[in-house]
């Protein structure tokens, strides 16, 4: 498949800013929807819009396959052991929240340890620090090189018997550089811990195998995934989900409920309290189908040779700073963030906004990351298989003239 | 003579109206920014910092004879082209009519409109905290 033919199942990229083509280059913050999306979204809600799991028509039986479907197309997608470990929520941080919530009140105790990597989302830092004041655990970090690589030497020696999870992420949104988790769980496992995975960047670019990677968690987002938003997926391993307490309560959650007490029902309704996102969680499907579409050999030989184009280009510029430089070229996507001597990223990204180019400026919810960095944020270009070398290559032009103005 | 607050405002509506396109007009901000007077490095402390901004904007004022004199800095040259707006308007003017004035020309050369959300936010925190300062010093 050519790069043009996929970009035509993508209305909003024929977009144009100012009078000028819009160039997506913001798709690690969120993608665009393909047709197929937003169809299933209008087949969801006109087609099949009753709430799930309870009611004895008709349209609630279409509406609980198309959704139960979806949780089966997910864990083949991931190839999780059974469809009772997938767990819908809204997003990345909700899946994060509700094992920082869930598993950390069944097994956190004081005195505990959680360990994150230094280069992680607020997402997966803030809900570990929460845990640890409710209950008196620290919370230990990995460092990342200056290169930007994890140091996995330190962490068998960091993961001591008060440890309780590994909690890192496949692919650092700032940095871009696809982490070794594979390693990483391995080397926890060894140590009798844990680990989840925050798979918000990672099951965009990578093919994932929850067994093959052994994880206990893994988290991640459908609207980076091309699907709509408001909807996530927490993966668990059912031996840690039977043990963890129900995250919220109410709807059909429930097994049986009386004043005495109540009794709670099997995964994965168990955490799926309320009327779930059940308009927008079946396009998941067509999302899927579409990621595994971008495998295409032709557009995966494009994508390859644009990520290298701009790679060459921003680290061959000396008033350019790169940040997540990987030791083989296979382990850094195409995400590129950079800073540029005496010119701040607010002014570039505002001068690149007005010539059509959308990138993110700022601390991209990774304050520490900043810190070890010395600076007060980045701008970052993050590029989807629908991006063109043209395309690229006009973002490197333009980037070019807003240094010129600005230097 | 000087000018008055409004024959300054009106002379930055007819710089800005000079240029139709917005690259021009950041061009021109750009330049504004980097001709602004050097701001003292001991003054870039946190109680000057501006909150609410994308960037680093820091305020330092002093009050003379009921006129406040605004000194500002930021890491950001085109915010600091814009501060420099806001200093050529209001520096060197009495506090009552800082206090008292609407602002306006902000909207006249539709800065707000060509600012993401949250850096127009940052322009109004500015003119917010230039305001406060007046009615304080009132």
């Amino acid at each position: 498949m050519r790069v043009d033919e996929l970009r035509n199942m993508f209305p909003a990229l024929a977009a144009s800013v100012y009078g000028k083509p819009l160039v997506y280059f913001d798709n690690a913050a969120t993608s665009q929807r393909p047709r197929s999306v937003v169809e299933m979204l209008e087949t969801s809600i006109y087609g099949a819009n009753a709430n799930i799991h309870r009611a004895a028509h008709h349209l609630a039986a279409v509406a609980t396959e198309e959704y139960e479907s979806t949780r089966d197309a997910v864990r083949d997608f991931i190839h999780a052991a059974s469809r009772e470990e997938i767990i819908f929520t809204k997003g990345t941080t909700e899946s994060i929240n509700l094992v920082s919530a869930s598993f950390g009140e069944a097994f956190v105790r004081e005195g505990d340890e959680i360990i994150v990597g230094e280069a992680e989302h607020h997402s997966n830092i803030v809900p570990w620090q929460l845990l640890c004041g409710r209950k008196g655990a620290k919370l230990k970090v990995l460092p990342v090189d200056d290169a930007g690589h994890l140091q996995i030497s330190a962490l068998a020696d960091l993961i001591t018997s008060r440890t309780r999870l590994v909690a890192v992420t496949q692919i650092s949104n700032v940095l871009g550089i696809v982490n070794p988790v594979k390693e990483i769980i391995a080397i926890s496992h060894a140590k009798g811990c844990p680990v989840l995975v925050d798979g918000a960047q990672g099951i965009v670019h990578d093919v994932v195998d929850v067994q093959d990677l052994d994880c206990d968690f893994y988290a991640f987002s459908g609207h980076k995934l091309y699907a709509a938003t408001g909807i996530g997926v927490l993966y668990g391993k059912r031996k840690w989900l039977e043990q963890m307490p129900p995250y919220q309560a109410g709807g059909e959650m429930i097994g049986t409920v009386k004043f005495s007490g109540t009794t709670f029902g099997p995964l994965p309704q168990k955490f799926e309290a309320g009327t779930q996102n059940i308009n927008a969680t079946p396009t998941l499907k067509p999302a899927i189908e579409c990621a595994k579409l971008m495998r295409d050999p032709e557009l995966a030989a494009e994508h390859k040779a644009v990520r290298e184009y701009l790679y060459k280009a921003l680290t061959s510029d000396p008033r350019i700073r790169l940040y997540g430089l990987p030791q083989r070229m296979e382990d850094k996507i195409a995400l590129f963030s950079f800073s540029v001597e005496k010119a701040h990223h607010e002014d570039l990204a505002l001068i690149l906004d007005k010539m059509g180019v959308a990138v993110r400026s700022g601390q991209m919810c990774a304050e520490p990351l900043m810190g070890r960095f010395g600076v007060t944020g980045m701008l970052r270009a993050s590029l989807a298989p629908y991006n063109t070398m043209q395309e690229a290559e006009f973002f490197i032009r333009s980037l070019r003239k807003a240094i010129e103005m600005l230097v | 003579m000087a000018e008055t607050i409004e024959e300054k405002k009106q002379q930055i509506i007819d710089d800005f109206s000079m240029y139709d396109a917005w690259l021009d007009k950041y061009e021109y901000l750009i330049e504004l920014g980097k001709n602004l007077e050097a701001y003292p490095e001991e003054k870039k402390t946190e109680d000057r910092l501006i909150k609410g901004c994308q960037s680093r904007v820091w305020l330092d004022y002093n009050v003379q004879d009921g006129k406040i004199f605004f000194a500002a800095d930021s890491d950001a040259i085109i915010t600091k082209g814009i501060i420099s707006l806001l200093v050529g308007v209001y520096s060197g003017r009495a506090a009552g009519e800082i206090a008292s004035d609407d602002f306006g020309f902000i909207d006249a050369i539709g800065l707000k409109e060509n600012l993401s959300p949250t850096r127009a936010n940052g322009l109004l925190s500015m003119i917010n905290t230039i305001k406060a300062l007046a009615l304080k010093n009132c």
